[in-house]
């Protein structure tokens, strides 16, 4: 697919991606995968977003060639690949911050190198594509284990690392009352990740009804519709014994409805590097001492966040691009004794020639959409 | 009620939870997750078998952040800047840094004028631009009622169509204008 402007994408024929490093590797996409921060992309919201450019950064597939310098993988491998790019040995990535790496994004030292996530992230091609480049293939992708389905794999290349790193940030304890705002699939994968971590209770907050019942059903969350509220802060404190929640987690980002100045002053004019909406809801209704995790996706510009409050509430704001391969180990095992199944929020499976549609359908919340996989004819 | 030192109490004790949810408190202990400590220092870590990364060609002189000291051994070639877009991005690379507002505005503006640009040169060309398939909206048909954020309905399509009915508009004045002359 290619970026076309503003709200339009189209299949395009391009040139097979080739080795312009000798640590490249060329995968075949077997699966890709639509995330809600492609959705900032796609509305045009990320600065130097360039037309032409392929979006996509949750894929797998098979490795059809490697560079010279390429030792730990061969082709015909099954790989699954994290978003970030990355490159095992600057001083972030020494230190375990694969998502923060300094040697891979000449475009900016704010943010690491991200697969088909516009220039500012690098100027990557991404995985919604037949063929896709994988930069540094000896520290990124890792082999799909014989036993797992591919479609929880795609699933591992960001959003269950992404929802479970953002439970982790939140530093729970056992019996802190969790509650996340945002329904998406990375909302929900943080909901179910906060039981692991023992929450005592997990609330999940967000605006569209169909969402709310996958949090009760999958994340096995209490749920709230933040507009059949007056004032969701105020209810908020009501369910918490007045005192807050212990930890929120702002699963949704730059695109947040629910304050339409907000949302008219970033998601449409861009003037903002993000609506903050569920970023303050989670300032007000954590409680004094409490933590907040940010995982929702902003962009560089700033945002009108309420600080004053979160300083004079003492909070702990924590936040990061996940560093999955960091995740994995750990996150195998969960799937591996059936503590989280990835797949269960997959809505829909779209063919690469229709990715129109498909981000219209993502975008719009057409049928109930949750989590799109993008199927390549190679596939 | 009143406002007291004990944490209040939950509706389910850690046992009934455990019973109910596959998995729970199998990360029980902070100190045993994945990524705790925030940063631990293992430059072995990996399959890299460098220092620092052998330096991919540059192909042709690609922007980059003045906050970085070179261009970095590793980089994306997706798009090369070009047309009055590329002027106003190698611009924005060169003269400001990433904490200046200016240099996110000029590129948020060059990706406008990026969209538009590449819209006339796709007329050109044996692909033009179709807003109608492009935008995805025949997913739409008649069934509105499968949409579940309503409140979208008005708004969206408003700033989608309007840069295309403006220029549409703009266009038939220009057209107007010069066959009159
Ligand atoms: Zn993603
Ligand atoms: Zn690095």
């Amino acid at each position: 697919m290619v970026y076309r402007g503003p709200y339009r994408v189209r299949p395009e024929e391009k040139d097979r991606p080739s080795i312009e490093h000798p640590n490249d590797a060329i995968v075949r996409v077997t699966r890709a995968a639509i995330c809600g921060s492609d959705l900032h992309l796609y509305h045009g919201l990320m600065p130097d977003t360039r037309v032409g450019m392929t979006f996509g950064h949750e894929f797998v597939g098979v490795v059809d060639e490697v560079g010279p310098s390429v030792r730990n993988l061969k082709a015909g491998d099954r790989v699954m690949v994290p978003f970030n790019i990355f490159c095992g040995t600057c001083y972030f990535c020494a230190r375990g911050l694969y998502s923060n790496c300094h040697n891979v994004n000449p475009n900016a030292t704010a943010v690491g190198g991200i697969y088909g996530y516009s220039h500012t992230c690098g100027g990557y091609d991404g995985g919604q594509a037949e063929y896709v480049r994988v930069p540094l293939a000896d520290v990124g992708p890792s082999l799909i284990p014989d036993w797992m389905d591919e479609d929880d794999a795609v699933l591992l290349t960001d959003a269950l690392a992404t929802g479970y790193f953002g439970a982790q940030l939140g530093d729970i304890s056992e019996g802190d009352v969790v509650v996340v705002f945002g329904a998406g699939p990375v909302g929900l994968y943080a909901a179910a990740s906060a039981w692991l971590m023992g929450a005592g209770r997990v609330i999940v907050i967000d605006h569209l009804d169909y969402r709310l019942e996958k949090a009760a059903t999958f994340a096995h969350a209490e749920t709230i519709n933040f507009t059949e509220y007056d004032d969701i802060v105020v209810h908020m404190k009501k369910i918490t014994d007045h005192l807050g929640a212990d930890v929120a987690i702002d699963a949704v980002g730059a695109e947040a409805d629910g304050n339409l100045l907000q949302h008219v002053t970033a998601a449409k004019l861009k003037l903002q590097g993000g609506s903050p909406v569920a970023l303050n809801w989670a300032i007000d209704s954590v409680r004094k001492g409490g933590t907040i995790s940010v995982m929702g996706a902003y962009g560089p510009m700033f945002s009108a966040i309420k600080f004053g409050d979160a300083m004079n509430k003492g909070l702990t704001l924590r936040m990061n691009q996940c560093p999955v391969k960091r995740q994995w180990p750990r996150l195998f095992e969960h799937i591996r004794n059936g503590y989280l199944k990835p797949s269960d929020i997959v809505t829909h499976r779209i063919p690469l020639e229709h990715i129109a549609e498909g981000y219209h359908i993502f975008s719009a919340k057409l049928d109930g959409c949750i989590k799109p996989l993008i199927i390549p004819n190679a596939a | 009620m009143a406002y007291t030192p004990d944490k209040p109490k939950l509706p389910e004790t850690s046992d009934e939870l455990r019973a109910r949810i596959p998995g729970w408190g199998a990360d029980l202990d902070p100190r045993d997750r994945p990524a705790v400590p925030r940063e631990q220092f293992d430059p072995t870590f990996s399959g890299a078998h460098w220092e620092f990364p052998e330096r991919q060609p540059e192909l042709w002189p690609r922007e980059r952040s003045i906050e970085h000291a070179f261009l970095t051994p590793v980089f994306g070639t997706s798009c090369p800047p070009k047309g009055l877009s590329g002027k106003i991005r190698r611009y924005s690379y060169a003269r400001y840094s990433e904490a200046r507002a200016a240099h996110w505005l000029l590129l948020l503006a060059s990706d406008r004028v990026d969209a538009v640009e590449s819209t006339l040169r796709s007329f050109v060309s044996r692909r033009p631009d179709n807003p109608v398939t492009e935008t995805g909206v025949l997913a739409d048909g008649p069934r509105g009622e499968r949409r579940a954020d309503k409140g979208h309905h008005l708004l969206d399509p408003v700033i989608v169509a309007a840069p295309w009915v403006l220029g549409a508009g703009l266009a038939y004045a220009l057209i107007r204008r010069l066959v009159r002359q």
